[in-house]
């Protein structure tokens, strides 16, 4: 059977012109005038040269950082633009999701949005009339079917335009990012909708960062960067491969060869990176081995006992906990110091994480640095490693390993 | 089902397409009438509420000031029946000529064919129209001029054709001028008030002195189309003259418009 889905050397190039650039001032423009080129509109490949082929029935992911070319290739999968040059040949129905709720209007009620959203992702009238009462039961809003949507809570709306696309019956459903939002329970429900729908046939699309998404749901993976292919293959090879890519280097970092030293006049931040139990730097950690934040950094005047401390984020930006030490005036003369903060296994849930690098001196407190994002790492599992058989995203920013009584 | 994506090609009408997508003309159509009188006290009375000030405006100051000739019929009567339209084409026009930047979110996230957009929002403004013409028979009733109704059916779908195909061409040309350069949004609400002056409503197509003013009104097709319900109105002889030039401008500006539109679509989701 010929494939459902034939890219064949897309590309698309975008034009920036710098004219409606606001941020670019009159010292950047005078730079310009000796450079070579004297054009204000410069070239930019969205994407180049891809191709690659979908089966019928196959779940592919794409992956890649952001600005890797992901959106718009789905955009050019689902006509909203077309490429600049190759061509793409397709032999099923095409619906896609780049956002939920496309059209949804405030004035209008659930009922009406339900029928104007259903038309805009190409149902037919009768198709909907028929999964209506499905629709309405999947969002669980029947009580408000005849408010107006502005007086909906965002997370009904949510709902709401979820449980429309959750019954579009296309042969090829493409799927960006729609699952980065809603609370936990009505993620799962999703995923759940959309494991469904892969099993019975279909042949799905999917752009996610949410690499445990990706894994659960896809058995091909694509890896994007710079608007070309970097690997394509199975998705828990293309998973690793991305994380631990050509990601800029988030998991050892050396601060002293940027353009402005971090720190003040008593103290610097010097390099960071994360380690295992044999003080070995690691590309990420893993949710049962015990890791460190080790960061080191040069104190310039003698007498100072500053206190270091980690502010660890999700990458939601939730604050996960805030961590510092008693320095004992191990810090008082000068020279380069090292601190280490060892994470316990079973703590942190699989997922990514930043962790901000400070120094501070209390009584007055003063920061000498603090460095946001200085490390960005993920914990991951291996979910096969779970004590029971469910294998889906368990939520939370904390996953201890507790004791229980039956 | 077979088809290829490819690199923005040559032009193509594709009014098979539209046809595939009729019921999504039919929910944006819906959308626009639902949403355009929510959360206002009068309602859909603001359709019945707008000509008939206008009309009285008018009548109170120009039948009074100004000896315009328009034989047996009363000037009120007059102005209505050029307003009636008038308000398709200004309405229409508005509607059309923002309708894609309104619709941004949309075309940014989903496909269908872009001239659903303008169609739909010129068939919203059909909606006052109906709503305008009920009115209109009823003064034509209060004035005793109830004889000239079945006439006026007669010409209505031909004038009423032409009024459409112009504003589908002039206003899906602006809605795509008003992507590209959003200065189409302050000119278009300017360029309805000097047409309003350019077409023959407050005063009978033969009123100007000069030929080359008579001539340029001729080449509006709305004074087409309000002459021939005006003739219907007064029982005189259609003039032949301006129904035809005016169907003639109102199909080449719906070829401009609509070729110009197809032309630019591909990059609209690009550029909103």
């Amino acid at each position: 059977m010929k494939p459902i889905l034939q890219i064949e050397n897309i590309s698309k190039r975008f034009r920036i012109s710098h004219e409606l650039q606001p941020y670019l001032n009159f010292r950047d423009r005078l730079i310009q005038l000796f450079r070579r080129s004297s054009t204000t509109s410069e070239e930019f490949w969205a994407l180049n040269k891809i191709s690659f082929t979908v089966e019928a029935g196959e779940s592919i992911g794409i992956i890649g950082k952001n600005g890797a070319g992901k959106s718009t290739l789905l955009k050019i999968l689902s006509k909203i633009t077309p490429p600049t040059s190759g061509r793409i040949i397709s032999r099923g129905r095409i619906a896609s999701l780049l956002e939920v709720g496309t059209g949804f209007h405030p004035e209008l009620t659930g009922r009406e949005n339900i029928f104007l959203n259903g038309s805009i992702l190409g149902m037919k009238r009768t198709e909907i009339q028929q999964k209506f009462d499905e629709i309405v039961d999947f969002s669980g809003v029947e009580k408000f079917l005849d408010t107006p949507l502005k007086h909906y809570s965002s997370g009904m709306q949510l709902r709401l335009a979820f449980a429309v696309a959750a019954f579009l019956e296309p042969e090829v459903l493409i799927i960006d990012e729609v699952l980065a939002v809603g609370d936990a329970e009505f993620q799962k429900k999703c995923m759940g909708k959309m494991d469904e729908v892969s099993k019975s046939g279909r042949t799905i699309l999917f752009v996610s960062h949410n690499m445990n998404a990706v894994n659960s749901l896809c058995t091909r993976c694509i890896y994007l960067s710079k608007g070309k292919i970097v690997e394509i293959g199975k998705t828990e090879d293309i998973i690793n491969q991305y994380l631990k890519g050509d990601n800029d280097q988030t998991n050892q970092r050396n601060f002293t060869t940027l353009e402005k030293t971090i720190g003040d006049e008593s103290a610097v931040l010097l390099d960071a990176r994360i380690v295992n139990s044999e003080m070995e730097t690691i590309d990420y950690l893993s949710i049962d081995k015990i890791s460190g934040i080790e960061y080191s950094f040069e104190i310039k005047k003698s007498g100072m006992n500053p206190v270091p401390n980690i502010h660890l984020y999700t990458n939601k930006g939730e604050c996960a906990f805030v961590s510092n030490v008693d320095p004992k005036g191990k810090f008082s003369s000068p020279g380069k110091y090292k601190a280490v903060m060892w994470i316990p296994p079973h703590l942190l849930n699989a997922g990514t994480y930043s962790a901000g690098l400070a120094l501070s001196t209390l009584n007055p407190t003063s920061v000498h640095f603090y460095e946001q994002d200085a490390l960005i790492f993920d914990v991951i599992e291996d979910v096969n490693k779970r004590a029971t058989e469910y294998k889906q995203n368990i939520p939370g920013v904390v996953r201890p390993l507790l004791e229980w009584k039956l | 089902m077979e088809y290829e994506i490819k690199p923005a090609g040559r032009f193509s009408l594709n009014l098979g397409e539209l046809w595939e997508y009729r019921e999504l003309i039919f929910f944006f159509t819906w959308r626009d009438i639902k949403v355009k009188y929510k959360q206002t006290f009068f309602g859909a009375a603001w359709a019945v509420f707008q000509p008939l000030l206008l009309m009285v405006v008018f009548t109170v100051f120009f039948a009074r000031n100004f000896t315009i000739d328009i034989g047996d019929v009363p000037y009120p009567v007059f102005v209505f029946s050029g307003l009636l339209l008038w308000n398709v084409f200004a309405n229409g026009l508005s509607n059309a000529g923002n309708s894609m930047v309104a619709n941004a979110n949309i075309i940014k996230k989903i496909y269908f064919p872009r001239l659903i957009i303008p169609i739909s929002s010129i068939l919203s403004a059909m909606v006052d129209f109906v709503i305008s013409m009920v009115v209109y028979f009823c003064i034509l009733f209060f004035y005793g001029l109830q004889n000239a109704i079945p006439s006026i059916l007669l010409v209505l779908p031909l004038s009423l054709l032409i009024t459409l195909c112009t504003v589908m061409g002039a206003g899906s040309f602006l809605a795509a001028l008003n992507v590209k350069y959003r200065d189409f949004r302050y000119v278009i609400p300017f360029l309805i008030q000097i047409l309003m002056f350019m077409t023959p409503i407050i005063y009978p197509v033969n009123t100007p002195d000069m030929e080359w003013v008579r001539t340029l009104l001729l080449l509006n097709p709305i004074t087409g189309a309000i002459d021939l319900i005006r003739s219907a109105l007064m029982g005189v002889p259609v003039n032949t003259m301006a129904v035809v030039i005016g169907s003639i401008s109102s199909l080449v500006w719906l070829a401009i418009g609509i070729a110009y539109f197809r032309k630019t679509e591909y990059y609209f989701a690009d550029l909103a």
